[in-house]
């Protein structure tokens, strides 16, 4: 059997010596998505953190196809945006390619703006955008090509964002499953319609 | 869109990009950008109004105004150094993406040193002329702040990346970088003071050379790892 893209096995882990889950097990093989929900408080971010490598006291395995998880095989979107207010939106995701050392030509930028409906606003400083904008702008990350990478990880992709913005994102989302990804994203809110979906509880079902 | 190219990831790209992200962000707010200077500047002049405006007097003490100044003109802009990275979470898809994070963080030093220590240094030869600084102290003074304020900037960036998790790291990250800001102050003052008193300052402005050369390529691993430890950490 090949590896899963994603294969916790057996985590535990602590936050403020509080056990946020034990036992944990969870596999989620290309092209599957799957939607991590729970109660406030539950652990949900502390798991993406963990997966991404930036919560380190945790017991247990975290793989990424069969080997440890590196920071190039996933993206990563979490409750702090990763744009700066001051930088336009374009160079924002400039820095972004720039960060994975992609050195492609063509206006992937001005494609990604512009898939998030952002186009025209490349020149603007992010701060002076409205708060679903500037969402849109942390979500065009995954419209950039150094987003075709294995995992990728969304902590609360839909808040603030309406329903045109939800509809762009979950056809993003759809299409990195269907370019055989994989994706575990947290939400409170009804999952959109994706291929491969499964559910995941942490704590109880609220 | 686009399908990405073929090639291997340049490092050159990363750092480039680093670079002109932190400029472009360094001249976005210029008020931030004036603001260690306009401190050097203000605190040089007020030392002729306020100790004594007797030349013979200010030549003396010259060299170490200029350079306490400098000093803490430095130590003013490295407590946002990476806060407002931190906040924004631009600091943890740093650490998270960039492979190796060391060029990131020496293009990240070299942009805030290029808009404080560099300035500081072409600043310090007109300000030295206020102090009665001897004209053939001014080129010893110069080369003294150009190797002595990478070193400053580099060791201070260690501790702010050290305390980027705090809440307020403001005195702790003084009481952190002051005592190995110290012999950067002793070697940098003494040069200027040789070449003063008409002696050659080459001796610690080869040990500067010495310490900037190691920090250089030393020290943005430190940093690096603490700002791994500050991501994780919340």
């Amino acid at each position: 059997m090949s590896h899963a893209v994603l294969d916790i096995a057996g985590l535990r882990c602590e936050r403020d010596d509080r056990e946020l889950f034990a036992d944990f097990d969870l596999r989620i093989a290309a092209a599957e998505a799957v939607q991590l929900r729970g109660p406030n408080g539950a652990g949900k971010t502390t798991l993406l953190r963990c997966i991404a490598g930036m919560h380190p006291e945790y017991e247990g395995s975290i793989r990424l196809l069969g080997a440890p998880v590196s920071g190039e095989q996933l993206v990563f979107v979490g409750h702090r945006p990763g744009i700066s207010g001051l930088l336009s939106a374009a160079d924002n995701l400039r820095w972004h390619l720039d960060l994975a050392g992609w050195r492609g030509a063509g206006d992937v930028i001005g494609a990604a703006l512009d898939r998030v409906g952002l186009a025209g606003y490349n020149d603007v400083p992010c701060q002076q955008l409205s708060a679903g904008q500037q969402r849109r702008v942390a979500l065009a990350r995954l419209a950039l090509p150094t987003a075709e990478v294995p995992l990728w990880l969304l902590d609360e992709p839909f808040t603030a964002l309406d329903d045109a913005g939800l509809e762009l994102i979950s056809g993003l989302m759809a299409e990195r499953l269907a370019g055989a990804g994989a994706i575990l994203f947290t939400t409170h809110q009804a999952a959109p319609a994706l291929p491969g979906l499964s559910t995941r509880w942490i704590g109880a079902p609220a | 869109m686009t399908a990405p190219a073929a090639g291997e990831p340049s490092l050159w790209v990363l750092f480039r990009g680093q670079l002109r992200r932190d400029l472009k962000l360094a001249f976005g707010q210029p008020s931030e950008l004036a603001n260690p200077l306009a401190f050097f500047v203000v605190v040089i002049t007020l030392f002729p109004l306020g100790v004594s405006p007797e030349p013979d007097v200010l030549a003396g003490m010259a060299p170490g105004v200029l350079w306490i100044a400098a000093l803490l003109a430095t130590l003013l802009g490295l407590e946002a150094l990476f806060r407002r990275d931190r906040d924004d979470g631009t600091l943890e898809q740093m650490v998270l993406r960039a492979q190796p994070l060391y060029l990131p963080v020496v293009a990240r030093m070299l942009a805030h040193w290029m808009v404080t220590g560099l300035p500081l240094t072409l600043l310090a030869p007109l300000l030295g002329g206020m102090l009665n600084l001897a004209p053939e102290a001014r080129l010893p003074l110069m080369l003294g702040l150009a190797l002595g304020t990478p070193v400053l900037v580099l060791l201070g960036g260690v501790g702010a990346a050290l305390t980027v998790g705090l809440r307020t790291g403001g005195v702790l990250l003084a009481l952190l970088v002051l005592p190995l800001f110290v012999p950067v102050l002793i070697l940098g003052v003494s040069a200027a003071e040789l070449a003063s008193s008409g002696l050659s300052p080459t001796g610690p402005l080869l040990w500067l050379a010495a310490g900037a050369s190691f920090a250089i390529t030393t020290v943005p691993f430190a940093i690096a790892a603490a700002l791994r430890i500050g991501v994780e950490v919340g």
